[in-house]
């Protein structure tokens, strides 16, 4: 196995559920209420500290969104051609196991499936959380374009350091070899950035009709930012705070777009006291 | 056989030495390096050339499109097309290729090439092409549906150019409620369509399977062998046997009355070859999605290692192996009768001039292939019975071919993965 650093406990089991001819597949674990987590377009390198810290207090799911972390051919839903679709799978699958109102957690690209699924289902949400969310279109900044670099050069820049970077994806090997990612990351990279790029090639990360619907939003919600983050400029963050009726802003100081990576235990401190 | 001139048209007067600085001239190498003042000279040098090529005797002159690039100024094939419609008398017009799937309007460009065959009096060969990833990148098509838009474009085009409208069309990626352009194909039942490329078992197989000539793009000559191979099985599949009028091969040809002469001007063949300009990154010239997911892997390296693509081999190296063919008239001929004996092409693309060559040069260049090179290639096919789709009237393409025709062979169907030699794609073609 040379893919990311992956970490696992006993409780953590692997978990896959039909929704719409398709095996969602999650990791759960930990007890309590339930706290579903969406990734980033990279996906999620597996059962990580954020997961373990949040299981303190929560039945964490660890989502794979469809399509990602790993499939392709009849596991992946050709149809969906926007995060919109995605989003109702999501739903979808959180009616099949009748695990809502549920703490939804979506980071990065994962954040805007959550923000969609928020403006649809709100029922199905007893707290809608953003971490470094896309979605919106910022007036001023520009959100990364991951479609003119390289998968490696994107993800890295998600974070606030190299040395951030290459705790989760270590360079492992001799720095003289030119692929010091493991295959596993770089193939599992590659087909989720096909399918980032089947739902969301154009426009880039955001979604123009999301913005007029978050009013409808009626839970709480927090949305949580790192102060580095090169991936989706801050601006984003107050837009979100701003049309959501019932939502706060959380700053994570030093720290880039993968506050869930980068910084787990101040962002699992952070959704579980607001929780409290 | 069918002879046809080509040139990339490359935007030469920029300065190389920023892309060598940048280390890639495509998709996001600043046009602040473009001159319009160079270009409108390029331009119009180019024409000329063309219209001497017409003059001389080419059957055809092809045409082509990039985006962003310094190597080919043309960012519209059916503008080049459009003015080759009105200053050419005899030579067909040869698109290879039209980025079908990059185009937002299928329709809005079965409308031009219908205007194109027209006002050329029915002189126009519609080729098709994907079009490479970054083609996709610089015209935001999504590169994940290239396939499904190619498709999908590709039987909207036909039916356009051989149905009665309006009728309306509801596919995937295209949507219209009225189709009924008022300007329709001149040649009936369509213009010939073509499907040039380097070396893509997928795209091999589908210009077999819709029997369209494919035209292999400068694919080292060894390699044509296992090329042909592909197309014949396929062909033999859908029920017709194939022959040297559904392959075309483009070689890079530079003749002038001196030899050291062409071999030195020959050199500049080299220009888009990374010699003299940088080349464009993995994951712009195969974007995730693009590619075939059996090569997923040697994709995501290649993405990742952040190095450049193979070079091209040495200029000496490719003209030993006959990739570049460069002397006097004589030497060219004795050179390309190797080529055609080994290919056994009917049709066969000219790619005269490249990167520098100046305007005077090229003009001898077409010159003595007209003159010198193309009777004498004339000849040699008919010693060779390689005869084109134009002289046999063979059938445009698998669709219109008589049912009574056609014997398929089931278990001719080629089993091998598909585009197991994309790499050599990415080498050659950034």
């Amino acid at each position: 196995m040379t893919g990311p650093r992956r970490y696992s406990v006993m409780a953590m089991q692997t978990v896959t559920t039909a929704v719409a001819g398709l095996g969602m597949r999650e990791f759960t674990g930990g007890s309590g209420d339930p706290l579903v987590m969406l990734h980033h377009s990279f996906g999620n390198p597996g059962w990580m500290p954020i997961h373990e810290a949040l299981a303190a207090n929560y039945t964490v799911h660890a989502l794979d969104l469809p399509g990602y972390g790993g499939t392709e051919g009849s596991e992946r839903p050709d149809w969906a051609r926007h995060p919109r679709d995605l989003a109702l799978l999501v739903g979808q699958w959180l009616r099949a196991k009748d695990l809502g109102p549920v703490e939804l957690v979506g980071c990065g690209f994962g954040g805007w499936v959550a923000a969609e699924l928020a403006t649809m289902s709100p029922e199905l949400l007893k707290r809608l959380v953003l971490v470094g969310a896309a979605g919106l279109l910022p007036e001023n900044g520009r959100i990364y374009d991951q479609f003119l670099v390289s998968h490696s050069n994107y993800v890295e820049a998600a974070f606030s350091s190299p040395e951030a970077f290459e705790a989760i994806y270590p360079r492992n090997g001799d720095e003289s070899e030119e692929h010091p990612l493991g295959d596993d990351t770089l193939v599992v990279w590659d087909m989720n950035r096909e399918m980032t790029t089947r739902v969301g090639w154009k426009p880039y990360m955001y979604n123009r009709r999301l913005r007029p619907l978050l009013g409808g939003v009626t839970v709480p919600a927090l949305v949580v930012w790192g102060d580095n983050d090169a991936v989706v400029p801050m601006e984003c963050a107050h837009a979100y705070v701003e049309a959501l009726p019932d939502a706060r802003l959380e700053i994570v100081p030093d720290c880039g777009h993968v506050v869930d990576l980068e910084a787990p235990e101040s962002l699992a401190a952070i959704i579980t006291g607001g929780n409290s | 056989m069918f002879l046809s001139y080509f040139t990339e048209q490359p935007m030469s007067a920029y300065p190389a030495d920023e892309g060598l600085k940048e280390g890639f001239t495509s998709v996001m190498f600043s046009n602040k390096y473009y001159d319009p003042v160079e270009g409108s000279r390029l331009f119009n040098e180019r024409i000329e050339e063309y219209k001497l090529a017409d003059q001389v005797g080419f059957d055809g002159i092809m045409v082509n499109e990039h985006h962003n690039a310094p190597f080919c100024m043309q960012a519209r094939i059916t503008v080049m097309s459009s003015i080759l419609a009105a200053i050419t008398e005899n030579a067909k017009i040869v698109q290879l290729g039209n980025p079908l799937p990059t185009y937002d309007s299928p329709l809005m460009f079965a409308e031009e090439i219908a205007m194109i065959d027209m006002i050329s009096k029915g002189r126009l060969v519609s080729g098709i092409v994907r079009g490479a990833g970054q083609e996709s990148v610089c015209l935001n098509a999504n590169p994940a549906y290239n396939r499904e838009r190619f498709n999908e474009a590709h039987d909207l085009l036909v039916k356009t150019m051989t149905d009665d409208g309006p009728f309306s069309w509801e596919g995937e990626h295209f949507q219209y409620r009225v189709v009924n352009p008022w300007a329709r194909v001149l040649q009936k039942p369509h213009p010939r369509i073509w499907v040039p490329g380097v070396f893509s078992a997928e795209t091999i197989r589908w210009a077999a399977q819709h029997r369209y000539p494919y035209i292999s793009l400068n694919t080292p000559l060894h390699l044509t062998g296992e090329l042909w191979e592909i197309y014949d099985q396929a062909a033999r599949a859908v029920g017709y046997e194939p022959g040297p009028e559904n392959r075309g091969y483009l070689l890079r040809v530079h003749v002038q009355k001196d030899g050291d002469k062409a071999r030195e001007n020959a050199r500049e063949f080299m220009w888009m070859q990374g010699e003299f300009t940088g080349i464009g990154h993995p994951y712009w010239v195969s974007p995730s999605g693009y590619g075939s997911s059996a090569r997923r892997l040697d994709y995501a390296k290649m993405a990742n290692a952040e190095v450049r693509g193979s070079r091209a081999a040495p200029f000496e190296q490719q003209l030993a192996a006959r990739e570049i063919v460069a002397g006097t008239p004589d030497e060219v001929i004795a050179e390309l009768r190797v080529v055609l004996e080994t290919c056994r092409p009917s049709i066969l693309m000219l790619w005269g001039n490249d990167g520098d060559v100046n305007h005077d040069d090229s003009l001898r260049c077409i010159e003595l292939m007209g003159t010198e090179v193309l009777p004498a290639l004339r000849d040699i096919g008919d010693e060779l019975g390689l005869h084109d789709p134009f002289e046999l009237d063979s059938p445009i393409s698998l669709a219109l071919t008589p049912p009574d025709e056609l014997n398929p062979i089931e278990s001719a169907a080629d089993e091998r993965p598909e585009d197991t030699s994309d790499s050599r794609s990415l080498k050659m073609f950034r």
